[in-house]
């Protein structure tokens, strides 16, 4: 029986920029994957609460308002307490370089700025989702 | 526009020249593509003629700048009597740190203001409010009070200079503050100039800060077109923009199609109310994207004024200035690449040029760095030094519509305006504006745009340069804007000795007064302005129409 | 895998999830805690809602469950939309749209991919109906895919059907004679402040004239404008009712044993052809069928009695 990589989408705090998002969850679907997106304004508890309920394997995080290193972190920390703890957590967005080994050392596995070809995240995915 | 016998010659030339010399070197190396589409997947021929425009009338369709229907520009001299305001989008942490921000801007040449806000204040949260949790000063200046626009103003002469701010759901209560502000330091509300953007149609389309449902989002903004035309008569009191919608994927005909749609509706609205159009007209602004094609944004431009001025005159109105469109354009964010930012400089260039030629009032060119972080101070200084290079060294501006009559520009400008009306009838067809918002049509096209956009890029059929073609590996080395990490907490602590500091009963009073008047059917204004004077909190005011009015959710298409 | 079990019949959103994993995904694992669990289930009151696109199924499903939390039931939602028959993918779209329940515990929502599976809903919804039961959720609803004749396998599942239009669909219900239109216990007309509302409703009505004139309940015709959260007490009140009748008339024992019947057999059907087509065994076997079937040397029915009698035996 086939089984479906599941993908939750999410935009945290009010970042209201979803066109990036919504193009990655497009392009989710057309690679074979589950995608739910969350909408806008979404919490941390309000993600995790989602990403348990749909026990998905990715959670994707975009941000391009700059508050990634406060709301990205809050997600991961509340996941890890929730022993989600074998969720693929990547994020997108405008997140300057500097930032990422404190993201990836937070738990975020890969970060896909701005000129990311959809291809790339899809690949990831597919090469890094556990179990 | 051209003699009939004469068109007919210059068909039998086309078509010879089309099947010999055109066809005999095609044969030899094939065009570099089997069909040429731009950004709004119309398909550009080879070759434009008067044959493409040979119905236009010159008097009639194309006409003079300054005289209906404005197609040429709004003004019978315009860049050669004034050259458009230079007026650079800013704002980042905390009040001091942005006034520092605009007074290096204003020392390098600057002609106008322009206000970015961060989310908390879009979303009208004071800056300890828990929904700001991490986004202070992030993407914009925090202002929660009256105080922090005295700051954000200090030394900066707003009676001499004009200011635009990127505010919608709460416009209302920071247009509050500015005006305050001004008339605390002397200045009355007669002269000071600017604009709020205040639109809050395309914040449901496109850009996503909205606030309170549409209804009462649409009875605050006829109130700000009511309260400026009778007491703040040189504010444009909207900004009825198609930026944002270009930068959430839309191609330029959607663009154009939905800016000018909701323009209208707006008037509409305005009219319902009772106000009488020639009133407020002539102080509604718009504000549209710069993209990449050069002669596209040109033909947008135009058809924009010309469709507006006819629109206009349909609905009554009489004052040339209620059909004059003018328009402040800000260069595309979206075409800014992360990899090589260097080379946005020529990205920004092309479309600042775009723009200019294309007849705008006030322009915003990005700095190379956006698709890394806030502009920095060189970065911006750059940005700025291109408009001032265009307008003084480039000779561009020095007669006005230079592409009038290009057979090209004039034929593009035509499609697109048809383009616009067939928008417009299945708009219609859904019941109008607010109905096809609902029912999430325009959301749909553009998400749809924005996807098939990206695929070409991903499939590699459209070229971004260093993104999917000539790309480096060269690491990127610019350097980013740091902000002051001690901003929150300065701001916090400040809010914290306002609201011990000033009188309470007064706050109290002046919030009760608008929860009666926002429960009624009176104008706002006056009683948003008092709560602004007792130095209520941007987060305290709105918190009282948020619950009148309930807050908005969007049902997310994608 | 008992601590999995008790974890569920606890209400644990975490194991519930992953159950429905398992389930969804025909892990070996999963057979032996459905067995586990099944003897808690068969309390919840199971409401399938289809209607066409547009109908604002989410939102009314949303103040639904809004209207049953206020009576202190829990709600479990199952929200099936349709797999991409090209790329095997899926947008599941329905949550996004009940932003409003995301922080209440007492609501679990799961989307669902159909994952290939024809009528509307998904090969695993069954279960998920039975963990979501187990579990202690006095109201599971079934949002379906529901956009002409073919969907309606929601009878199946659902003790009450809930069929929802909205104004102006007009010709759209006349064409949806058969199919759709046969299948409610309750017709909703959402968004009824839409223009052309009186004319849905006498449509509908009509339609119920003729297929309710021999039943002994006349199919309820309601209208609601979700959104504004207008017409639900009473549907509720409705919906309610239905089940009581539907005890008292011995039709509840009915609908329940095409439930089950519904359940056993996709579970056979998946057994077989996970035996078939998915272990290693047969591949071989089919391989060599499939190439004989194409050079005309044998045809397929031929092919699948040796299939069968290989497994059968």
């Amino acid at each position: 029986m086939e089984r479906k990589i599941r993908v939750l989408v999410a935009k945290p705090g009010l970042d209201g920029h979803d066109r990036g998002a919504k193009i990655v969850a497009r392009a989710l679907r057309d690679a074979g994957m589950e995608v739910i997106y969350t909408g806008l304004h979404q919490t941390a508890e309000m993600i995790v609460e989602a990403a348990i309920q749909e026990d998905v394997d990715v959670l994707g995080l975009s941000l391009l308002s700059g508050a990634h290193m406060t709301l990205f972190v809050d997600v991961t920390r509340l996941l890890k307490k929730k022993g989600m703890n074998d969720v693929l957590v990547i994020g997108g967005g405008i997140i300057p370089k500097e930032d990422v080994p404190k993201l990836k050392k937070e738990g975020i596995c890969g970060v896909f700025g701005p000129g990311t070809p959809c291809e790339e995240i899809v690949d990831f995915i597919k090469k890094n989702v556990k179990k | 526009m051209f003699d009939k016998k004469e068109l007919e010659k210059i068909k039998k030339e086309k078509d010879k020249w089309e099947k010999e010399s055109y066809l005999e070197t095609i044969n030899k190396q094939p065009e570099r593509k089997e069909k040429f589409e731009n950004l709004s997947s119309n398909e550009i021929k080879n070759l434009y003629t008067p044959l493409d425009i040979s119905n236009l009338n010159y008097i009639k369709d194309i006409g003079f700048p300054g005289d209906y229907p404005f197609l040429r520009g709004v003004y019978p001299s315009l860049h050669r009597g004034r050259i458009w305001t230079m007026r650079q989008f800013a704002g980042f942490g905390s009040a001091e740190e942005t006034n520092q921000r605009y007074k290096y801007l204003l020392e390098h040449g600057e002609t106008g203001l322009s206000v970015a806000f961060d989310y908390p204040t879009l979303y009208g949260y004071d800056t300890d409010h828990p929904m700001s949790r991490g986004e202070f000063g992030k993407c914009g200046v925090a202002v929660s009070s009256l105080e922090d626009m005295e700051i954000l103003f200090k030394d900066i002469p707003i009676d001499k200079v004009t200011t635009s701010m990127t505010i919608n759901g709460p416009a209302a209560i920071v247009w509050g503050f500015y005006i305050a502000n001004a008339e605390n330091r002397g200045i009355s509300k007669e002269v000071i100039g600017g604009t709020i953007q205040n639109d809050i149609l395309k914040e449901y389309i496109a850009q996503k800060s909205y606030i309170f449902p549409p209804e009462p989002s649409m009875r605050l903004i006829i109130d700000t077109f009511e309260y400026g035309t009778k007491y703040v008569p040189r504010w444009n009191t909207i900004s009825i923009s198609g930026y944002h919608i270009r930068e959430a994927g839309s191609t330029a005909v959607q663009e154009l199609a939905f800016t000018v749609g909701d323009g209208i509706e707006y008037v509409k609205w305005a009219i319902k109310r009772g106000l009488k159009v020639d009133d407020f007209a002539p102080r509604l602004s718009f504000f549209f994207n710069a993209h990449n094609d050069l002669f596209e944004e040109i033909a947008k431009y135009r058809a924009a004024r010309r469709i507006w001025a006819k629109e206009l005159k349909k609905i009554g109105a009489k004052n040339p200035r209620s059909l004059l469109m003018r328009f402040h354009t800000q260069t595309a964010g979206c075409s800014l690449t992360a990899q090589q930012p260097e080379i946005n400089i020529v990205r920004v260039t092309i479309q600042a040029l775009a723009a200019v030629i294309g007849g705008t009032q006030s322009l915003h060119t990005n700095s190379m760095d956006e698709a890394l972080a806030l502009p920095s101070e060189k970065a911006v200084r750059i940005a700025l030094r291109t408009q001032q290079i265009i307008a003084e060294e480039s000779g561009v501006i020095d007669t006005i519509d230079p592409l009038g009559g290009s057979y090209y520009i004039e034929w593009l400008t035509d499609e697109m305006e048809e383009q616009t009306y067939k928008y417009w009838d299945r708009v219609e067809k859904l019941g109008g504006v607010l109905s096809a918002i609902e029912k999430g049509f325009y959301q749909r096209e553009i998400a749809n745009s924005a996807y098939k956009y990206q695929k070409e890029i991903d499939d590699n059929k459209r070229t971004i340069v260093g993104v999917n073609n000539y790309q480096t590996d060269e690491p990127v080395d610019i350097p980013i804007l740091k902000m002051d990490e001690k901003g929150e907490e300065r701001q916090i602590n400040r809010l914290k000795k306002l609201r011990k500091n000033r009188d309470n009963n007064k706050v109290k009073r002046s919030l009760s007064n608008l929860r009666k008047v926002a429960e009624g059917d009176e104008n706002m204004i006056p009683y948003i302005i008092d709560c602004v004077h007792s130095y209520a909190t941007l987060g305290e005011t709105c918190q009282v129409l948020r619950d009148v009015f309930g807050e908005y959710d969007e049902i997310a298409i994608y | 895998m008992n601590d999995l079990t008790s974890k569920i019949l606890n209400g644990d959103p975490r194991s519930i999830a992953r159950l429905i994993t398992l389930t969804e995904n025909n892990d070996p694992q999963a057979p032996k805690i459905m067995k586990n669990i099944h003897p808690y289930t068969g309390k919840a009151h199971v409401i399938g809602i289809t209607g066409v696109m547009g109908s604002g199924k989410s939102t009314l499903i949303c103040e639904l469950t809004r209207e049953y939390r206020k009576q202190g039931k829990k709600v479990g939602i199952i929200a099936i939309d349709p797999t991409s028959p090209f790329s095997g993918g899926a947008l599941l779209g329905d949550r996004v749209r009940m932003t409003d329940l995301a922080m209440d515990k007492g609501v679990f929502i799961r989307s669902m991919g159909t994952r290939g599976m024809l009528g509307g809903l998904a090969s695993a919804v069954y279960d998920v109906v039975e963990i979501l039961d187990a579990s202690g959720k006095d109201i599971v609803m079934v949002e379906t895919v529901g956009v002409g004749q073919a969907e309606v396998d929601v009878i199946k599942i659902a003790d009450t059907t809930l069929v929802v239009v909205v104004p102006g669909l007009g010709d759209y219900i006349q064409t949806l004679k058969a199919g759709i239109m046969e299948i409610a216990d309750i017709y909703v007309v959402n968004k009824a402040d839409r223009p052309g509302m009186q004319q849905t409703v006498a449509e509908v009505q009509n339609l119920v004239d003729i297929s309710c004139s021999d039943k002994d309940r006349k199919t309820p015709v309601f209208t609601t404008v979700a959104k504004e959260n207008k017409g639900i007490k009473e549907l509720v009140d409705e919906i309610n009712k239905h089940i009581l009748f539907l005890k008292k008339t011995k039709q509840f024992e009915d609908k329940r044993r095409l439930r089950y019947e519904a359940e056993l057999v996709e579970i056979i059907r998946k057994r077989l052809m996970n035996l078939i087509f998915d272990e290693k065994k047969l591949e071989d076997t089919i391989e060599r069928l499939l190439d004989q079937i194409s050079r005309k040397e044998v045809d397929p029915y031929t092919a699948a009695e040796e299939i069968l009698g290989k497994i059968l035996k």
